[in-house]
């Protein structure tokens, strides 16, 4: 209850454009003190201040350094079952009453892109991998954290077994509910990386990303995409949803 | 032997540089730390006030945040390491002890703390000394949050990825304690702010008798 209340006017700001405004007229007022701060003639405060170029030119600066420091091999700690929180925690940029039912008779997953094998795959034949499963720690980019139990393929499996060129650099997703993002290839073939056709061992819900969702131990929570109906390996950079807004794009944890 | 009223070296140019860089620094780090402390508070009785926070959103204080961060970061380990190499540290903020920190605490309440130039009292030592290693925790329970999962090792110094958060929390809140009270000070002995910026001040009485710098 409590944290839909607070949840609440965040979901708003995110979504309304007119929010949207006020925010900037509001940034403006607090980045120019940043701006006073960290340089001096900067009279003009447009919407690419030298302010926000600096904050551009930093975030990519923290992709390579976050790409430098991941490690391919280290492991996000497990949990117990005790720990699973079960039902999970709803959160998107759209409320709960507003979540995508993906029908299960005619889901296809596409695949496009540099991927040798482009045939879809169905609901049953992702079912048929071999599944494998972690109990992680979800961490949310607000800071809130929880602990789930995620199953299903593999997905660095997956890209092999369908001859995605992992010498590309990014894999991108597209969703059911228009939300999209994308992964470092080093990431999307960590041993971790898991197509979450379940949660907590039972087929999960629309409300946590069904038919399924991308579960990334080494990223925040926003860069674990629900209801994936395309996944697509490019060198071009695909952004994201968020990402496209200001959130750092590598986001690793 | 420099006398009365003569014009002594106090602050090396590097600690200046560090202390302003810092303030800067800490500042706009507090700020974006509060407009993302905002997007999912720690304890429901506390929101900071938007007015207070930098960013507009948490996408823009996650920004400030990230940014600053190799510059405070940056700024306080070369000042940190220099200090201890040139015998900064040792010189000015040791030795310190506990009967020290009673008896110019005691005197400071009764307004009879003497400011000797140059010299850190041990109320002033041990507050600096705290500072310094609150802004260290900071820094190591903050890359413990930043990668959670990379830095995991750090993490489990603090109790896991919750337990960093809350420790960054509490020194986050220390640090503004700290500034509050140095502020204070600073504003009850004005002379020391100049020789901060310059370097330079003048020789002022001895501390025995020391009337023209009581805080
Ligand atoms: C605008 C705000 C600030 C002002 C006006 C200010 C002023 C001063 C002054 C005048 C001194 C010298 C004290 C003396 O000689 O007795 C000093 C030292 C010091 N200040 Fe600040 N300060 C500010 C902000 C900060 C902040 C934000 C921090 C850290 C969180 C900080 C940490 C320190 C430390 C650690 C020293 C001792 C430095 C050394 O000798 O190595 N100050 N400050």
């Amino acid at each position: 209850m409590l944290l839909k209340r607070r949840l609440a006017p965040l979901m708003l700001e995110r979504t309304q454009p007119i929010l949207n405004i006020e925010r900037r007229a509001f940034m403006k007022q607090t980045l120019s003190l940043g701006a006073l701060a960290l340089l001096t003639g900067c009279d003009s405060i447009e919407d690419n201040t030298p302010v926000d170029r600096i904050l551009k030119a930093m975030s990519n600066w923290n992709d390579k350094a976050q790409g430098a420091i991941f490690d391919p091999n280290k492991l996000a700690l497990t949990y117990e079952q005790k720990d699973v929180v079960d039902p999970f925690r709803f959160n998107a940029f759209y409320g709960e009453d507003e979540v995508v039912v993906v029908a299960e008779a005619d889901y296809k997953l596409e695949l496009s892109g540099m991927i040798a094998d482009k045939a879809s795959w169905t609901l049953a034949q992702l079912r048929e991998l071999p599944q494998q499963s972690q109990i992680t720690r979800h961490i949310c980019v607000e800071g809130w954290s929880l602990i789930g139990k995620w199953g299903g393929p593999s997905f660095g499996d997956f890209l092999r077994k369908v001859g995605a060129d992992t010498t590309a650099k990014y894999v991108g997703f597209k969703c059911a509910d228009e939300y999209f993002t994308s992964l470092d290839m080093a990431t999307a073939l960590h041993p971790q990386t898991t197509m979450a056709l379940t949660f907590n061992d039972k087929t999960i819900e629309p409300r946590n990303g069904f038919p399924f969702k991308i579960r990334v131990p080494t990223k925040l929570g926003f860069k674990n995409p629900k209801h994936v109906m395309e996944i697509f390996v490019t060198n071009d950079y695909p952004g994201g949803y968020w990402e496209n807004q200001g959130y750092n794009w590598f986001s690793g944890a | 032997m420099s006398k009365i009223g003569d014009k002594i070296k106090i602050h090396p140019l590097y600690v200046r540089i560090f202390h302003w860089i810092n303030a800067v620094a800490m500042v706009l780090m507090i700020m974006s730390g509060w407009q993302i402390y905002n997007a999912s508070p720690l304890f429901e009785w506390l929101e900071f006030p938007r007015s207070l926070t930098l960013g507009g959103w948490l996408g823009g204080g996650l920004q400030f945040h990230f940014a600053v961060m190799w510059v405070f970061v940056i700024n306080l380990l070369i000042y940190f390491f220099v200090s201890i190499l040139s015998g900064h540290y040792r010189r000015s903020m040791f030795p310190v002890t506990p009967m020290s920190i009673l008896r110019d605490l005691g005197k400071a309440l009764r307004g009879r703390l003497p400011h000797d130039v140059g010299h850190y009292n041990s109320v002033q030592k041990i507050s600096y000394i705290g500072v310094i290693v609150l802004m260290l925790t900071v820094f190591l329970s903050g890359l413990a949050i930043w990668k959670s999962v990379q830095f995991q090792t750090i993490g489990l110094l603090f109790g896991g990825y919750e337990g960093a958060r809350l420790v960054h929390f509490i020194c986050m809140s220390l640090i503004c304690a700290f500034i509050v009270m140095h502020l204070v000070l600073v504003a009850i002995v004005p002379s020391t702010f100049i020789p901060m910026i310059t370097g330079w001040a003048r020789k002022s009485a001895p501390v025995e008798k020391g009337v023209d710098h009581v805080a």
